[in-house]
């Protein structure tokens, strides 16, 4: 029957598609940087400093986007950054996630010690300020791609925890994990076989809004100059860069600035079409 | 003939977390408050009584869902009172049960086929695709069916769904928890008639539980009353409809209203 | 004169398909008419499009709803709702969730005579006190500072009931409001129902699935399925001799336990075919003009 759900589905679908095609596009660029980037994101030409984007009248043929202050290509470090970006968004992501959530769904489902142990565990991390966490780890361990995606699951795996072990909770208390018992199923089963595929849909919004936060905290700890060495183009330090000569040369700020928008707004739209299009219980 | 259960002063209490003091254990809050019956193999009993008689308690205390607090359950000769899950494994084919809700039972993740064939595998058995396709032909669905998902039934059609899970395994014992108080009038006399003909049918042991006597009239050859966690009355059910012994009994029967304009309430 | 009369209203599901399909039905002061049918037979949504509630989806397309002769479906929206906010009122089904959980039963109460009557506080107050006395509730002082959690399933409903005999409506819709208490329970509040809705003269629609209950309260009932209005008649004359044959497979369905050899009887197959048959031809009926 046709009702209004049909008009739902497929406002979501175009969400759903749109936001797939900027990643994707953004995955590609990562992969062919090297190739389709246009000038080397590291070569400093002084005389070709603060170029305009190719609209705008002052601009040369072959820096489409503009230059910033040192002469350097804003379209290919926009290009290079999306590597560190998107490695940061897909390794942080998934083991904040892969973490969170199984211990999220240990405590919700087995209940008892493990849930005490687990929920104070986590509240008593939650109490630590998650900025200053973050700083003070990479000045401890050290600036670096690896310190950046630790600082990012040491802070956030709590937000895995806490929501799908309240999710796991009130999925346990549903008479199919008691017709599984009855059935004959262990606990271990109950746990991976009858309440996952119920919070799946849940984890996965939640991992793709993670994915938007970690290019976030990753453009965040560039803009304060705690990321990766500051040659490696990456958004936030292209920013950072970018808030010094914003009054001359607005487009060394805006690009990465947009570019970055983009990417975690897709990220989320994701996370949210895929609930809708996967989810069968979804009415 | 033979008892397959033997319920012998059977109590079972819960933490009160509402009334739980800052510190210190929760009072306990007793649900059933020593109960004595027993279910002949063979045999169709309906456990009747309103909301907090502890009727769903003892249900889910014979399959052990729940475990007792004092008593004893003996299943088959079998003290199943406190065993643990790993002990309860192989009995647990032998007693089944099916559930109130079926949208909430029914895994809305998984297919009717797998949610039959999980509890089979999960025994050992073989010849899965067969006894599927027997247990979905007993409780009249068709075979095509096995491909859905249970929220793209009806909800006649899903509690079909959890009769044949439930009867798949050829279980000696199934306990039916309030089954058709969610269906219209015409899926619930659907059910019912299908469960009397399986029981028939297949030699099933029921207990039949239900806030409903009507029902329970229909399908039960013996009534168990409960009232607050006490067996008010266990009798015949023809007995018990000619002339009810507990005023709780009576109350009951009385409040029914019956589809009878001339019907005169006091 | 009919107090509210429903003419052929049709309902439907935003871009999709029909929920009620040219629904008439009226309803005398004083009278308290049935509304029975299956689960998705739209005896549910009549009340709500009288009140004005129905859900997002869902759109009225054509028909009138009459209130003391006036067109409700006529009136701009604030107009309409002031109409029957203050001459109708609404017993839902569920005691647990009708009552807001953080607010004390007292101010949940005269809300709605302060709101909309305009009535002061104090003496809203002392109708409330009046009201609670009057659904047999002891000590209503004492209840009117609880929270809705510190009471049982019964009293709340009995609370509902007053909250909606409160401001003297012409007319109550009860949905389902039995459907969730225990048969004990029900007897009561059924019993109170019907002797309130006496005292007040109130006109009743009321929906219900069980034809039982629909015998103890009504006078007379409508039979929908699928949102067609299959038999109207006196409660007398439907349970001696129900004239649609769906209706009366309805009847033979519903148990009855003082005769284990009748009830219970699921409706024919033929018998939905037949009946679904009239809906699509009334159907066609319909698109022809």
């Amino acid at each position: 029957m046709l009702d209004g759900r049909g008009a739902v589905r497929r406002r979501a679908g175009v969400r759903l598609w749109l936001s797939a095609i900027w990643l994707g596009l953004l995955v590609l660029a990562a992969l062919l940087a090297p190739w389709i980037a246009p000038k080397d994101p590291l070569a400093q030409d002084l005389f070709l400093g603060r170029l305009p984007p190719f609209w705008v009248a002052g601009h040369e043929p072959g820096y489409l986007l503009g230059t910033d202050s040192l002469g350097r290509d804003v379209l290919s470090r926009i290009l290079y950054g999306a590597r560190i970006a998107l490695v940061v968004a897909l390794v942080a992501g998934t083991v904040t996630c892969v973490l969170g959530a199984a211990l999220g769904l240990m405590a919700g489902y087995l209940r008892g010690w493990v849930d005490v142990l687990i929920s104070r565990f986590i509240d008593i991390w939650m109490a630590f300020p998650p900025v200053l966490f973050s700083i003070l780890l990479i000045a401890v361990i050290g600036p670096g791609l690896g310190s950046i995606i630790l600082a990012i699951v040491i802070i956030d795996w709590t937000r895995f925890a806490r929501v799908v072990r309240a999710e796991a909770m009130a999925q346990g208390a549903m008479d199919y994990v008691a017709s599984a018992r009855v059935a004959g199923r262990g606990r271990i089963g109950i746990m991976l076989r009858e309440i996952l595929p119920n919070v799946l849909p849940t984890i996965v919004v939640l991992l793709t809004l993670e994915m938007g936060i970690a290019v976030i905290v990753e453009a965040i700890l560039s803009f304060v100059n705690l990321s990766i060495s500051t040659d490696d183009p990456t958004w936030g330090g292209m920013i950072a860069e970018g808030r010094a000569s914003v009054h001359q040369a607005w487009w060394v700020l805006m690009f990465p600035l947009i570019t970055l928008f983009l990417t975690v707004l897709s990220f989320s739209q994701l996370g949210e079409g895929l609930k809708d299009r996967f989810d069968p219980v979804l009415r | 003939m033979a008892d397959l259960y033997e319920v012998a002063g059977l109590q079972l209490s819960l933490a009160d977390m509402t009334r739980k003091p800052l510190l210190g254990a929760a009072p306990r809050l007793e649900i059933l408050k020593g109960l004595n019956f027993t279910i002949p193999k063979g045999s169709v009993l309906g456990i009747v009584g309103g909301s907090g008689s502890g009727k769903s308690t003892v249900g889910r205390a014979l399959v052990r869902l729940l475990e007792p607090s004092a008593g004893s359950v003996r299943f088959d000769g079998v003290d199943i009172t406190h065993l643990d899950e790993a002990g309860l494994r192989p009995l647990r084919r032998r007693f089944q049960m099916i559930f109130q809700d079926p949208m909430s039972s029914l895994n809305p993740r998984h297919r009717v086929g797998t949610l039959i064939a999980e509890p089979l595998r999960l025994h050992g058995l073989d010849g899965i695709p067969t006894r599927v396709a027997r247990a979905l032909d007993h409780v009249g669905l068709p075979a095509g069916f096995t491909a859905r998902y249970p929220h793209e039934l009806s909800g006649g059609q899903r509690q079909r769904v959890g009769i044949a899970r439930a009867i798949a395994l050829e279980p000696d014992f199934i306990l039916a928890d309030e089954i058709v108080s969610g269906l219209d009038v015409s899926s619930q006399a659907q059910v019912l008639n299908l469960l009397e003909q399986l029981v028939r049918d297949l030699g099933l042991t029921l207990a039949f539980i239900s806030h409903d006597l009507s029902v329970i009239r229909r399908l039960c050859a013996r009534v168990m009353v409960l009232h607050q966690g006490v067996i008010v009355e266990d009798r015949v059910t023809a007995d018990l409809f000619a002339s009810p012994q507990a005023a709780y009994t009576r109350e009951l029967l009385d409040a029914i209203p019956l589809p009878d304009p001339d019907q005169v309430w006091a | 004169m009919s107090y509210l009369v429903i003419d052929r209203l049709t309902v439907r599901l935003r871009g999709g398909g029909p929920l009620l399909r040219a629904v008439s039905l009226q309803v005398a002061p004083g009278e308290v008419r049935g509304l029975v049918g299956e689960s998705g037979a739209g005896k549910s949504m009549i009340g709500r499009a009288v009140l004005g509630i129905l859900p997002q989806a869902a759109e009225v397309v054509s028909g009138r709803i009459m209130l003391d002769g006036v067109d409700l479906l006529a009136l701009p929206p604030g107009e309409r709702r002031r109409r029957v906010g203050a001459t109708c009122a609404l017993i839902p089904q569920d005691p647990l969730t009708a009552l807001n959980p953080s607010r004390r039963i007292g101010p949940q109460i005269t809300d709605r005579l302060v709101d909309i009557m305009g009535w002061d506080r104090a003496r809203a107050e002392a109708r409330a006190r009046e009201l609670l006395a009057e659904v047999q509730i002891p000590d209503p002082d004492r209840v009117m500072r609880c929270y809705p959690h510190e009471l049982s399933g019964g009293m709340r409903q009995r609370i509902l009931i007053a909250s909606a005999f409160a401001a003297e409506p012409k007319l109550i819709v009860a949905d389902e409001p039995t459907t969730a208490l225990d048969v004990t329970v029900q007897k009561q509040i059924l019993k109170l129902i019907k002797e309130m809705q006496v005292r007040h003269g109130t006109a009743l629609l009321f929906v219900s699935h069980d034809l039982g209950v629909v015998s103890k309260v009504c006078q007379s009932l409508s039979v929908l399925y699928a949102g067609m209005v299959l038999e109207e008649a006196s409660v007398a004359d439907f349970f001696r001799a129900p004239k649609h044959p769906y209706a009366a497979a309805l009847l033979a369905a519903t148990p009855k336990y003082t005769d284990p050899t009748a009830g219970l009887i699921p409706v024919p197959e033929a018998v939905l075919v037949a009946t679904r048959a009239e809906v699509a031809e009334a159907d066609r009926r319909a698109e022809h003009g």
